[in-house]
């Protein structure tokens, strides 16, 4: 830290970081082992992440639905085509809103609390007592976390895909009369099970990664004080949702 | 706090209600394709096929009976190579099809449009269609409506 005086060492810094990140995720893994205990800390990890998540997520997925529904009804109607609101509605679900929106929501909602609970074992040296009882906090702490995100995610973005389109559904039919054999006709007729369900999920797989992978890191690497554990989850939630922004074009253009 | 045996059985609720989704989103809301279950596959070839892009329908009479698999360039001849996937429901195409490549409204997606001969024999897996109608391109006959001349291909 003495050398931050120095030029290039600064502009190396995020370099560095990315290093550090990248170490951290090989030895994350690498040091992944399955017992029985490590399957229950996991299971109540996908409870406190992803089952703790459901309210947010159904409440943004609901709502989501039904102003996308509400404003390209009002597009479409103009052109005469009305009854392909729940064609845009499952595309833009499936594809892009359904994991993007769910991972940011994930990230603010669990991504923050892992951070903050890593971040604090660590200022209060519970790591390090671990460590002395010579149980190893990458297995016992940062792993289950890990994998609960990796299934969460994914199982949270079908939650929200389905609550969107009862949103969807009930703006379409109940609100505005549309017919409910059209309404799914029309989305079983455009939405193709790999090329847009499929590759949807297999973002929300990717996303999944990235949200579990900083949420771990950065309070891992927190600095051991209240100041660093407030840094470190507000730099959980900033570099998953740029990463997360990103990546989606990136996984977009290459699954086109 | 929750006890760890209800947390436990929260988390498998969790994931169940997931699987539903899962399973609710396979079924209910997607299709895989127009061409469900069995398909045959058949080329044409076509001097040109204007703005025709893989994945676009093709239909029969107005009724969609496929869709088109890919679209490339035959090395020795330079005419463009499509493939399309037809329903097996519709194995009873006749032999001597032919195929025109058609636009929806005036400025609409570009189809396949097939059009049945007379033939007993019907279509198999990997025939070819001999008889085939190119796009129309609207720049050309625009042109040739202004210029008053044939064009050249």
């Amino acid at each position: 830290m003495n050398h931050d005086s120095n030029q290039g060492v600064r502009f190396l810094a995020p370099v560095r970081d990315l290093g550090r990140a990248g170490v951290f995720l090989f030895t994350a893994i690498t040091h992944m082992r399955l017992t029985r205990l490590q399957l229950a800390e996991t299971l109540r990890q996908v409870y406190f992440a992803g089952a703790r998540s459901l309210v947010i997520i159904v409440t943004g997925g609901f709502f989501v639905g039904l102003v996308l529904s509400l404003q390209t009804y009002d597009t479409l109607t103009r052109f005469g085509a009305g009854d392909a609101v729940s064609t845009v509605l499952a595309l833009s679900l499936f594809r892009e809103l359904g994991p993007v929106l769910t991972t940011l929501l994930f990230a603010g909602r669990a991504g923050t609390s892992i951070t903050a609970e890593i971040g604090l074992m660590r200022a209060t040296e519970q790591l390090d007592a671990l460590d002395l009882m010579a149980i190893d906090p990458m297995e016992r702490i940062v792993q289950p976390r890990f994998i609960a995100c990796l299934i969460a995610v994914p199982a949270l973005v079908l939650i929200f895909n389905v609550t969107a389109i009862a949103g969807g559904l009930v703006f379409a039919v109940f609100m505005m009369g549309s017919d409910p054999i059209l309404f799914w006709g029309n989305m079983q007729s455009t939405v193709e099970l790999w090329r847009d369900f499929g590759h949807g999920m297999v973002k929300a797989c990717a996303f999944g990664f990235l949200a579990a992978w900083l949420a771990v890191y950065f309070g891992w690497t927190a600095r051991p004080t209240s100041e660093g554990v407030a840094l470190a989850t507000t730099q959980t939630v900033i570099a998953t949702s740029i990463s997360v922004l990103i990546l989606d074009f990136v996984l977009s253009a290459f699954m086109l | 706090m929750k006890s760890s045996h209800q947390i436990e059985f929260t988390a498998g609720l969790f994931l169940l209600v997931a699987i539903a989704a899962l399973i609710f989103l396979a079924v209910q809301a997607t299709d895989r394709g127009v061409v469900t279950g069995g398909s045959y596959q058949v080329t044409a070839y076509f001097s040109n096929i204007g703005g025709l892009k893989p994945r676009a329908r093709v239909s029969m009479g107005g009724v969609t009976v496929g869709l088109v698999e890919s679209i490339s360039l035959d090395p020795d001849t330079f005419e463009a190579r499509v493939v399309m996937s037809i329903s097996e429901r519709f194995s009873d195409l006749p032999e001597d099809t032919s195929a025109s490549i058609l636009t929806a409204g005036i400025l609409g997606d570009q189809f396949v449009g097939l059009e049945p001969g007379g033939s007993p024999e019907p279509l198999r897996e990997g025939d070819r269609i001999m008889l085939t109608n190119s796009a129309m391109q609207l720049e050309q006959l625009i042109s040739r409506y202004m210029f008053n001349t044939e064009g050249e291909d």
